[in-house]
């Protein structure tokens, strides 16, 4: 699993794609929040959108990394991450129940919406990539995948 | 009577949080097995078939994100009960 081929990384491609896309939907999310529970509802939903964001973009480097090392680093880096993003999402939405601005219904809505949204609008192109590999136009300077 | 009324409604409150976490807790665990069988028959694959390990790795990432918003459901109900 060291060969020259683990080094390109579609764990953290299609994290970054995501995060692309999202940029599309995200502010008109936050401002429709703003618009329904306030200035508390945009920083909730805001907070929402970067866990989930960090949440993938975390998965991604740690099993980039665990494909790297080997098989068992993998594993471990899989499940012991899920473990550790799930406690840090709590102590963070715990942290954050602090603050005067939290609402819990637009973070609870952001981050089930866009978890979910961005994997299936992902699923589509990823699908058709997989299917149809000749199709799958290059960028400019990004290897083939 | 209501300092009665007033101990219950602390209990209600603290069987709420209770719930919360146990709720969270057992929704994590079902995930955390999918994962462990999504990421162990990648890890099968890939051996068995080096060549592919790109795209393995892109249905594994997919699978395992789509696995984990069971979690994520679970720890939206989390926040709902402890904090709406």
């Amino acid at each position: 699993m060291n060969s020259e081929r683990d080094k390109r990384s579609p764990e953290r491609d299609i994290a970054f794609d995501m995060a692309r896309r999202s940029l599309w939907v995200f502010p008109a999310w936050v401002v429709l929040s703003g618009f329904i529970w306030g200035m508390g509802g945009a920083l909730s939903s805001a907070l929402g959108y970067v866990l989930v964001i960090g949440n993938l973009a975390a998965a991604a480097a740690l099993m980039a990394w665990g494909v790297r090392t080997s098989p068992v680093a993998l594993m471990g880096a899989t499940l012991g991450g899920f473990i550790v993003r799930l406690a840090v999402l709590a102590g963070i939405v715990l942290g954050a129940s602090q603050l005067s601005f939290f609402e819990p219904v637009p973070i609870a809505i952001t981050i089930i919406a866009s978890h979910l949204g961005l994997l299936v609008w992902e699923i589509r192109y990823v699908s058709l990539r997989l299917a149809a590999p000749g199709l799958d136009l290059q960028r400019p300077g990004k290897e083939q995948k | 009577m209501i300092e009665l009324l007033a101990q219950a409604d602390n209990a209600v409150d603290g069987l709420k949080a209770v719930g919360a976490g146990l709720g969270y807790g057992l929704a994590a665990i079902g995930p955390g097995v999918g994962i462990g069988l999504v990421v162990g028959n990648a890890i099968t694959a890939m051996a068995r078939q080096p060549e592919s390990a790109g795209m393995v790795r892109t249905t594994m990432f997919l699978g395992i994100a789509f696995t984990e918003a069971l979690a994520l459901i679970g720890f939206v109900v989390f926040i709902l009960l402890n904090f709406a």
